[in-house]
């Protein structure tokens, strides 16, 4: 991974009530190039911290949370840092400022290694400055002073002080340079590590309103937008004075839209006192649609030509490594196989909302946002508002996935919004529109070839991926990086590409990319360790080899890293070890993403219907030297595999006529509990490198995992996702 | 016109069109908003309340068809947030976004309003119908366990007294 060096500074304030506020932030030269922000001044000092008189801390969650625990991991890393009694610990959520904050983008698994040196530095140095008020008052060294729980002792005269009494002073002192400021060493670490209770907990589980879609105001309308389905189609006029008369319905008028269906699609919104007012009029609603070019788009004219382009020579080379044709040649045993995964929908259960308020020129939003500082520009720049005029608060949100990296509703939102001057409103999707006018995880067809020599090892690889774009260029999430295992581990590797243009919206979903490649990349090793006569263990930790880092910069691979994960499952599953009950298999994968390395063992069987009963998943990260939050660590591992089998067997989304087909649970289907493995076992290899991310990488290794441990039980290659479509089921 | 129910306790009436789903009633007429909406068509559970004690989506009943029922939802399972599956919940730190976790609890609530000892494929069938995206199952059937042992140990049982018939 590439490393930058950070350079972090902290402003202090005093405020009434005796209050300390500790800001701080990364300086905008060493801030992340991709987002919306411009390089700019420095990033202006802001609240991380602040302790009142009475000793109660708040402490503020500064990344959008949607089920991945941030909103606990971050404020623990501060909390311990300042050595803060828990109990007396308050968390907010932020309102979206990255100039204050930094970034507050939720995706790639980023929050956590983007925030965990700002943070252990922002609540170290509110300590210091406690330590440093606390010294002056007793009039003894501030060396002399320890801290605990919320409270400054010194030992020799016996003294001590809580934070609530030092605020005052500690927020007049000159504030340290965080880069001065010696985080804690880890042996020290009280919170960090410790499954403490997650934030918004008990309000989960008593129903009270935390969640975007909950959040009310005064005099509120909720709206309905009713988009073309074909994608980027345009509304030409609707019967809006049959709508207009209809039940609790107050506006109904057309968007023209801007063309870009990440932004605003045309459509026809309808605005009603109740929000299901507004649904029902769309039973009477009848709308006339321009559909544009991609009413010509189709499923199965992407597939058939994917086929003719596998005839053909591959449009343009990713990667040529060696003499990938002479090796082939030459190779012992050849394989050579083809495999298709489909398009899938994010379907996080909260669908898409977002509540907009427009008044005397100033934009109020209240959004589900992964991005909530894309999500501002967009706004800012579809609706010609300076971006100065628009507010966003950061809602909690009910899954995110990647589907909330996208900002159309907060975009649809807005707009309805400015129409409505003065008066609060609440767009909401249907489940129908979120899954019909979703960003896309890409389908993807390959055609693999590979060679082992008479020994058995892996010699030659070749892709021909055919993919999504126009000319070189691939769609969103769509593409295969250049240093995609086992790029760098084979002497003789080419990947080249074909792209279909499609005018389907495509994006990330969790772990893009890897979620649809690890699956083909680890399935086909599998394949040749068969051919090669290998134990499929033995075989990708002879591919690995010797522990070291291969590649540089982004392409960086510890493949040290890699075999501990692949030594450390195979072991905890019994590999190799156990006598399997009939019909039973087992199968591995392994896969690094997001700067997690995670390698999993699934133990599968399958009758002669078809029908698969998986039994137990095994999984195995290394995402660094510190598990925040033990608990949410395992539930996000334990989640990525149910959303792995899910991805499996029945998700698929299918275009006819430019339209999806699919449109709720029923047609794209997610685990439910009683398909679940009764079992996943999560270990972490707690390695010598900063704390990365736990969102994505967990997910990729299951599905290879299950299809080989599939082949293992019946002899079965899954070679197309959903494996529905080859007749299996869950049993 | 006029439709008259008990939600969770209290004597509510509604002035909505009888066709009006119970969950956009309770969540925007009465602004209990702890029902959630996830697919308006009984596919995935999030929205689901007792109706007289059973497991019922809301998203899909008809205000006119609960007229005179008792409505229990999440807001009113215990009055101080502590029904044995609100603790076990939280014991287990179950939910991930939380989102349909209001959903599974009520269903767990009237099944183990039914069956005191419910074994694993009895919480599976159960909870057919609940999905989690976030995967959280093998923490629900967990919590489930732990809330049904609560309730066995406790000498009352509120589920009885909220939930039961």
């Amino acid at each position: 991974m590439k490393s930058m060096k950070r350079r972090f500074f902290l402003r202090v304030s005093a405020v009434a009530g005796g209050a300390l506020l500790i800001g701080g932030g990364e300086e905008a030269a060493a801030q992340p190039t991709r987002g919306s922000r411009q390089p700019g001044p420095p990033i202006l000092p802001s609240a991380f911290v602040q302790i009142d008189s009475s000793g109660i801390i708040t402490l503020t969650a500064k990344n959008p949370e949607m089920g991945q625990g941030i909103k606990t991991a971050l404020p623990m890393i501060l909390a311990d840092e300042l050595d803060a009694d828990w109990k007396l610990v308050k968390v907010v959520q932020a309102d979206l400022n990255e100039a204050k904050y930094g970034s507050q983008s939720a995706g790639g698994s980023r929050s956590t290694p983007n925030n965990w040196d700002l943070l252990r530095r922002v609540g170290a140095s509110a300590r210091l400055m406690l330590v440093q008020a606390a010294a002056q008052t007793w009039n003894v060294p501030a060396t002399e002073c320890t801290t605990d729980l919320g409270r400054v002792y010194h030992r020799a005269s016996g003294k001590s002080l809580g934070y609530g009494e030092l605020a005052a002073k500690a927020a007049a002192l000159p504030v340290p340079d965080p880069n001065q400021v010696k985080p804690k060493d880890p042996k020290d670490y009280k919170l960090i590590g410790k499954s403490l209770p997650t934030v918004d907990l008990p309000a989960m589980v008593t129903g009270k309103p935390i969640y975007s879609i909950d959040f009310k105001l005064p005099g509120m309308l909720y709206a309905v937008y009713e988009k073309c389905p074909v994608f980027n189609g345009k509304a030409v006029s609707a019967n809006l004075d049959e709508i207009k008369a209809l039940p609790g319905i107050k506006h109904a008028f057309i968007v023209e839209g801007n063309g870009d269906v990440a932004s605003l699609a045309s459509g026809v919104a309808i605005v009603a006192t109740k929000w299901w007012y507004a649904n029902n009029a769309r039973k009477s609603l009848k709308v006339v649609w321009n559909e544009g070019p991609n009413a010509a788009h189709s499923s199965v004219v992407y597939a058939q030509k994917a086929q003719e382009l596998f005839a053909q020579k591959p449009a343009f080379a990713i990667r040529k490594d060696g003499d990938v044709e002479a090796a082939l040649a030459s190779a012992a045993k050849v394989v050579d196989v083809k495999y298709t995964f489909p398009f899938i929908s994010h379907a996080q259960l909260e669908p898409g909302n977002c509540a907009a308020k427009f008044e005397n020129g100033k934009l109020e939003i209240w959004a589900p946002s992964q991005t909530p500082g894309r999500g501002l520009q967009m706004a800012s720049q579809a609706l010609g508002l300076p971006a100065a005029d628009i507010v966003i608060h950061q809602m909690r949100t009910g899954g995110g996935f990647g589907r909330r990296l996208a900002n159309d509703y907060l975009v649809e939102a807005a707009w309805i919004a400015k129409q409505l001057p003065g008066i609060p409103v609440k767009l909401l999707w249907t489940r129908e529109d979120d899954m019909r006018h979703d960003f896309y995880r890409p389908g993807g067809f390959q055609h693999l070839r590979g060679g082992v020599d008479a020994a058995g090892k892996l010699v030659a690889w070749h892709d021909h991926f055919v993919s999504f774009g126009e000319g070189e260029k691939f769609v969103s999430s769509s593409n295969i990086p250049p240093a995609e295992f086992p790029a760098q581990f084979v002497p003789n590797l080419g990947i080249e590409a074909t792209l279909i243009p499609t005018g389907i919206p495509t994006g990330p979903l969790r772990a893009p990319r890897s979620n649809s490649l690890a699956w083909v990349i680890h399935s086909f090793i599998d394949e040749l360790a068969h051919a090669a006569g290998k134990d499929p263990v033995r075989f990708r930790l002879d591919l690995l080899g010797e522990p070291r880092v291969v590649g540089k910069g982004m392409e960086a691979y510890d493949a040290g890293r890699m075999r501990a994960c692949l030594e450390l499952v195979a072991e905890k599953s019994g590999w190799g070890k156990r006598t399997l009950p009939k019909g039973h298999g087992l199968g591995v994968g392994f896969h690094y993403s997001h700067s997690g390395y995670f390698a999993e063992v699934a133990e599968v069987s399958v009758d002669d219907q078809k029908r698969v009963k998986v039994h137990k998943v095994w999984a195995v990260g290394d995402v660094g030297s510190q598990i925040i939050h033990p608990s949410s660590g395992i539930n996000q591992v334990q989640g990525a595999v149910i959303d792995g089998l899910s991805e499996m067997m029945a998700q698929e989304i299918t275009i006819d006529k430019g339209r999806t087909m699919q449109s709720n649970y029923h047609q794209h289907q997610a685990l439910r509990m009683k398909q679940a493995p009764p079992e996943i076992e999560v270990h972490f290899i707690k390695s010598n490198h900063p704390p990365t991310g736990l969102g994505e990488p967990p997910l990729p290794p299951l599905l290879p995992a299950v299809a080989n441990a599939i082949f293992a039980a019946c002899g079965k290659r899954v070679r197309t996702l959903p494996m529905a479509k080859e007749g299996f089921r869950w049993a | 016109m006029e439709i008259r129910l008990n939600v969770n306790g209290k004597a509510v009436a509604v002035d909505v069109p009888p066709n009006m789903p119970l969950l956009w009633v309770l969540r925007d007429e009465l602004d209990q908003c702890g029902t959630k909406f996830g697919c308006g068509a009984a596919q995935c559970g999030a929205c689901t309340v007792h109706q007289d004690g059973a497991p019922i989506r809301s998203c899909v009943t008809p205000i006119s068809s609960v007229a005179g029922k008792k409505v229990t939802t999440i807001e009113g399972l215990s009055p101080t947030g502590s029904h044995p599956l609100q603790l076990a919940w939280q014991e287990f730190d179950v939910p991930q976004c939380g989102y349909c976790q209001a959903g599974q609890i009520m269903t767990a609530a009237a099944l183990l309003a039914k069956n005191p000892n419910p074994s694993d494929a009895d919480i599976d069938s159960a909870l057919d119908g609940n999905l989690c995206r976030c995967g959280t199952y093998l923490r629900i059937r967990q919590a489930v366990h732990r809330a049904a042992e609560l309730m066995r140990t406790q000498s009352s049982n509120p589920l009885r007294t909220t939930a039961g018939k």
